[in-house]
């Protein structure tokens, strides 16, 4: 159930609001309080962007307790522009497309449900950048 | 600060011990080790270990299994450190007996892990991660490390074959050992045909799911002769960690801790790389293996997956490494690993490894490696003349 823990996440996991520094500027997340670059204490809110591009990846067949029924399913390290790296699941994309580079983006999608009388988690995905094929304006040629 | 010894060893074969609780698989280890050594008297008793109260519902381990042995009234603790428990409890050990507050030290590791099905297993390991961060993302233990080794085959242009003498080159090692788990070989062809787990990480990639429990007896060098025809003197023990999270390391494949942790060993030992003459490493994972040759100077960045292909790593090599199985082929009781390892060097350095003995081996190395290289523990063993 675990009701606290969901509910102390929500700002990393719905907005992904993280720290800076305020001494060297370094981007912190997920949020650590202190720098890791020069150890000043880093408390100031700094909200992602949540663009980012793939920096390792996997696909799990054999899930823990908890993520079965979404196996398999793609998880990444994605550098986010702001600098950190981030672990998430990659979504609306199969395993064999992806490749380390891929620009990806932000998305809130539903993490784990804990059967009928438990809490549904949601959080942080991140699905490729989608680039749109049809100009502004041609959405008639589209049809 | 008094100088340390292995004075009696004991193990269990790795397996699934159906017919064994967690207690009386580490009260068989307990026994033999204290057996070989001889000793009347233990002060105190440190137990290694990772998932007692998640898959065996059962903690405070120091009490129930010190009662167990019958050593009822010893001071006796659980320690933990995720797959690095075993070798974390030995430092403590040494610390003890090191810094004169007990004689005779029994350290053992114990690992129970087959009673329950494959997901909670699964769930149980990837608490070694940040729970938070990583776990709570669906990020299994083996994705981690499908992370760092697709991240390793991309910068240094590494294919997944490149892997394949290190889990070829465990289960050679492993069929000479009568503990081992998987007593067989392997080929290249198995090693291509595996089934894949979390890509590029495939089933003989990685280490098995299963029991056992090994234990040392520590001593004062100073007594060791009296006890033990064959004491294995402790030359450095030396831990140190890095983040719990792989998004969080400086260097993603740099392993850190476990440069830290041998760098510091090397110094206390006063040695080089040049000078180990056998090195159980911590093979969970192939892609570990590497990592931690590169970290402990035994090879450049982004070349410690040639040693298995230019046959470095083998028995007669210039660095053997997993000489009787690793954790791939004699198998990975988390906590219980980290003892195993020390043991095996202990019996290379008594000249008691059968078939696997690596000649001439005086000095061996042992690094015992939590989560995906957050705790590193590393041991320097030398035979005493
Ligand atoms: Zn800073």
């Amino acid at each position: 159930m675990e009701i606290a823990r969901h509910w102390r996440l929500q700002r990393h996991r719905y907005s992904l609001v993280g720290e800076m520094c305020n001494r060297c500027g370094e981007k912190i997340f997920p949020a650590r309080d202190v720098c890791p670059q020069c150890n000043a204490p880093a408390k100031t809110p700094f909200t992602f962007s949540g663009k980012g591009e793939v920096y390792s990846y996997s696909t799990v067949h054999h899930p823990p307790e908890g993520f079965e029924h979404f196996a398999p399913y793609v998880v990444a390290l994605v550098r986010l522009v702001e600098g950190p790296l981030v672990a998430a699941q990659l979504t609306d994309v199969e395993g064999e497309k992806i490749e380390i580079g891929m620009p990806v983006e932000m998305v809130t999608r539903k993490l784990r449900d804990d059967g009928s009388k438990g809490t549904i988690v949601y959080g942080y995905k991140f699905r490729p950048v989608i680039v749109s094929r049809t100009p502004l304006g041609a959405k008639d040629a589209a049809l | 600060m008094r100088d340390v010894s292995i004075i009696g060893i004991g193990q269990t074969p790795v397996g699934e011990h159906w017919e064994k609780s967690l207690k009386e698989l580490a009260a068989d280890a307990i026994s033999s080790a204290i057996k070989d050594a001889q000793v009347e008297r233990v002060d105190s008793l440190y137990v290694g270990n990772m998932c007692s109260g998640t898959l065996n519902g059962q903690e405070h381990l120091g009490a129930l299994i010190s009662d167990w042995v019958g050593l009822r009234g010893v001071e006796a603790v659980k320690i933990e450190a995720a797959c690095g428990s075993g070798a974390a409890a030995l430092r403590l050990g040494y610390i003890a007996v090191a810094g004169e507050l007990a004689d005779f030290v029994v350290v053992a590791g114990v690992e129970k892990m087959t009673d329950r099905p494959g997901e909670q297993v699964t769930a149980a390991l990837a608490m070694a991660s940040d729970g938070d961060f990583e776990a709570q993302n669906g990020l299994s233990f083996v994705a981690l490390n499908a992370l760092l080794m697709r991240r390793y085959m991309h910068e240094y242009g590494v294919r997944h074959g490149d892997f394949a003498p290190f889990a070829i080159n465990a289960h050679k090692n492993a069929v000479s050992n009568p503990c081992a788990l998987f007593p067989h070989a392997v080929t290249a062809e198995d090693f291509r045909t595996a089934k894949m787990i979390a890509d590029p990480v495939n089933l003989l990639d990685s280490s098995p799911v299963c029991d056992g429990a090994a234990a040392v007896v520590l001593c004062p060098t100073a007594l060791a002769r009296s006890f033990n025809a064959r004491p294995v003197r402790i030359r450095a023990s030396s831990s140190a960690t890095d983040s719990i999270a792989l998004h969080d390391r400086r260097d993603l494949l740099g392993l850190e801790a476990a440069g830290l942790s041998a760098t510091k060993a090397y110094s206390q030992a006063k040695v080089t790389p040049r000078d180990i003459d056998l090195f159980e490493l911590h093979d969970a994972f192939t892609i570990m293996s590497v990592l931690s040759l590169e970290a402990c100077g035994f090879a450049e960045r982004g070349r410690g997956v040639r040693l298995g292909a230019e046959g470095d790593i083998a028995l007669g090599g210039r660095i053997p490494i997993t000489t009787m199985g690793g954790l791939k082929a004699r198998g990975h009781p988390v906590g219980a690993t980290g003892i195993y390892q020390v043991i095996e060097v202990a019996l290379q350095l008594r000249e008691q490894a059968g078939a696997n003995q690596v000649r001439d081996a005086r000095l061996g190395m042992a690094q015992n490696i939590g989560g995906s290289g957050a705790t590193v523990v590393t041991t320097i063993l030398e035979a005493v003349e």
